[in-house]
């Protein structure tokens, strides 16, 4: 699905990523952990296509294609999602209607005719009951006036959607209560699937008790400094990440 | 990888489509305005004697009047000396003609703008007055308008036909002394739509005028007058558009409106005249004085523009509340992009009880474009229990343009309600790469949130205009995102 290979990013001058080395298998959930700092989010900005990191050295290849060398709506149409750590709030422009718009150039790419408005509406409203978010979501205009987990949880929405194939989360959980936490992991884990996989970018432990990585990387002065099974996850909960990070040092 | 602000400039910058020339052979007037002029526009129109008096007392009061400096906008002095005030496809004789006399050229350039002017071409339910530089070529659906019992024909033919209706009103909501390009229009004013609803008739079919500058060095000067009498009901369109050029050219028009007791009238505009290239070189000085008088009790007027063209916009379209219970609107969307300058926005006067208006503003500005909001609520002591509501919003796209609101609010009487709302965004970069990580172009991108952004004014739109609407944003904003 995708392999890092020696991937150096900077913002201006200075390096943020120093060489990170990564493969995910279709299926796998991956979560990328460290302090603050340590480079998590830009990681998931390089691989969605946001603007502003110069990649340095290295590569990116997603399904066999250099992933770096896309424009980011390129991406999202060849299924690479991410979910925004900070959704935007777009007055005006209601969420179906943006809905529809990013599933039709997804479609479009993918050589399928436009979806037709009353199949549309029949997924959208299953989706949004999977969810147990309110109809009414779906006519306001995008997270405009949102809670910070009303927000995220749109974002899920629009995972399911567009059914993507690499799900990047970018600290899905922060700004979460707990109610909100499990329904969106609950979201999350009804979306697995054999092809489907997921890069999880968190600070702490308490998302993984929802969903379970199948692998946790550390990552720490922008390299991965160990890597482990979803018990590392509970190990640097208890220590403290000062405890890989003196590792390397 | 994600838009910057250099892209979204490339994303806002495209081709003016309506900026071919049509080559004609013309009857056009020298450069020149002095009265001699003026007689022989008045003779070459074929007017009765009271408008050239008319005119010649307009135009004596404008050589008094100086060029008002009070917008936010920046221009170099016009030379009126340098403008020619008449030019006119040639053509046998003076009055409209069926189609078949229309050089097929013109029927050709209206076409290429998606204006067939043949009856069974045109979108069913609107007339069409088409308006080629000082002269209207044609009026489509007469026929149908005449069983009816209204009155659309170019205003050259309505001073002779019903002078009766034209010494009423003509001048009597923007009289010539209302200020400087006013004063000159009703001096050189070459030709507009007029339009006369009968009482308690519903005009069958939207009614419309395309405007069209196509001779080089002339200005275009228009009249239109809108009458809808006791309980009559229209819905009016007016287009515009001008060749590319590199000179700058004058449009100064003067549109009045009257609605009488119970009558409503709903005037809407989409306005892309040549907006000059991204240098700013050349462009439309779009100059105009619209006004409504809502004259009787219950009377509506609602002013909706789309205002995307020109080099610089100076347009306050405004609604005189004189009826007791009668109601203003203003929608207004207006675009700046490259060097364009737009001052546009609105006067509610009330002065009859219970009169109430409504201001909905958004102003777009990219590239280089200075955007301003100029608006003046002002509540006379008669007019009692008198609301308002204005709220005026701005779109910044890029960091080098501007937006500016001078709201302006005067108030004498006590029971009056005024409420002003006013928010000013920018399209961030965040929201760019948000709409392309779900699979969206920028372009797309910037064009949904700018639709998101204009919503409030373009359901007000006709259905036929909306549409039009939204695609000529989306054209003139290309190139803005980078």
């Amino acid at each position: 699905m995708l392999q890092i290979k020696n991937l150096h990013v900077s913002v201006g001058d200075k390096p943020i990523l120093k060489g990170i080395n990564l493969e995910i298998k279709p299926g796998e959930i991956h979560a990328i952990m460290g302090p603050n700092g340590s480079g998590k989010s830009t990681l998931s900005h390089v691989l969605s296509g946001k603007g502003g990191y110069t990649v340095t050295g290295g590569s990116a290849t997603y399904q066999g294609k250099d992933l770096l060398d896309m424009a980011p709506e390129i991406r999202a149409r060849e299924g690479v999602f991410l979910a925004f750590q900070y959704p935007v709030e777009i007055s005006g422009v209601s969420n179906i209607y943006l809905l529809k718009a990013a599933l039709n150039s997804i479609r479009k790419h993918q050589g399928e005719p436009e979806v037709d408005a009353m199949d549309f509406l029949t997924l959208v409203k299953d989706k949004v009951r999977l969810l147990e978010m309110d109809e009414k979501f779906l006519y306001r205009a995008v997270n405009e006036g949102f809670s910070g987990g009303e927000k995220k949880r749109n974002e899920i929405l629009q995972m399911a959607i567009l059914e993507p194939k690499l799900c990047i989360m970018d600290e899905t959980d922060s700004g979460l209560d707990i109610d909100a936490l499990k329904i969106v992991s609950e979201g999350v884990n009804s979306l697995r699937s054999p092809e489907r996989s997921f890069v999880m970018v968190t600070h702490y432990q308490r998302l993984l008790d929802y969903i379970k990585p199948d692998k946790v990387h550390v990552l720490a002065h922008g390299q991965i400094v160990k890597s482990g099974g979803a018990e590392l996850a509970l190990e640097l909960e208890e220590k403290g990440y000062s405890w890989v990070e003196e590792a390397v040092a | 990888m994600s838009v910057s602000t250099q892209e979204i400039n490339k994303l806002i910058n495209q081709d003016y489509k309506p900026g071919f020339v049509t080559e004609l052979e013309t009857d056009t007037f020298p450069p020149g305005l002095d009265e001699a002029v003026i007689h022989r526009l008045s003779k070459v129109k074929n007017e009765p004697e009271f408008m050239l008096e008319y005119r010649l007392k307009a135009f004596r009061h404008w050589q008094t009047l100086k060029s008002p400096d009070w917008a936010f906008v920046n221009f170099e002095p016009i030379d009126y000396q340098a403008i020619s005030y008449y030019s006119a496809p040639k053509r046998k004789e003076d009055g409209p003609q069926s189609l078949d006399e229309i050089d097929p050229q013109i029927l050709e350039a209206y076409k290429k703008l998606g204006i067939p002017l043949d009856e069974q071409e045109r979108l069913a339910g609107v007339a069409v007055d088409a308006v080629f530089d000082s002269v209207s070529v044609a009026t489509t659906f007469k026929g149908k308008l005449h069983d009816a019992g209204v009155i659309f024909c170019p205003i050259s033919e309505a001073l002779r036909e019903h002078p009766e209706l034209i010494k009423q009103y003509l001048g009597s909501v923007v009289p010539h002394t209302d200020n400087y390009f006013a004063a000159l229009n009703a001096a050189v004013f070459t030709d507009g739509s007029f339009v006369y609803i009968p009482k308690g008739v519903r005009c069958p079919m939207e009614l419309s005028t395309y405007f069209r500058i196509n001779a080089a060095n002339t200005g275009q000067f228009e009249r239109t007058l809108i009458i809808a009498d006791e309980g009559s009901h229209v819905s009016y369109l007016e287009g515009c558009t001008a060749p590319m050029r590199d000179e700058n050219q004058l449009h100064a028009a003067v549109v009045e409106l009257v609605a009488m007791k119970d009558a409503v009238i709903k005037y809407s505009t989409v306005q892309n005249w040549y907006p000059g290239d991204k240098n700013g070189l050349g462009g439309i000085y779009n100059f105009v004085t619209k006004r409504a008088d809502c004259r009787g009790e219950n009377s509506k007027v609602s002013w909706t523009q789309v205002e995307t063209g020109s080099a610089i916009t100076w347009k306050y379209p405004s609604c005189i509340l004189t009826g007791d219970n009668s109601t203003g609107e203003f929608y207004s969307v207006a675009l700046t992009n490259n060097y364009q300058q737009a001052d546009t926005g609105t006067k509610m006067i009330h002065i009859g009880k219970n009169t109430s208006s409504t201001i909905i503003s958004k102003g777009i500005s990219a590239g280089k474009a200075q955007n301003t909001y100029r608006g003046l609520v002002k509540v006379l002591k008669s007019a009692a229990n008198a609301r308002n509501y204005t709220q005026c919003d701005s779109l910044l796209i890029g960091d080098k343009c501007g937006a500016h609101t001078f709201p302006y609010v005067e108030v004498k009487q006590p029971s009056a309600q005024v409420e002003h709302e006013a928010t000013t965004s920018k399209i961030s970069e965040d929201q760019l790469f948000f709409c392309q990580q779900r699979g969206l172009s920028a372009e797309d991108a910037v064009s949904m949130i700018v639709n998101g952004f204009c919503k409030e004014v373009f359901r007000e739109l006709p259905m036929e205009f909306a549409v039009e609407a939204q695609a000529l944003l989306g054209l003139s904003l290309e190139g803005s995102v980078g």
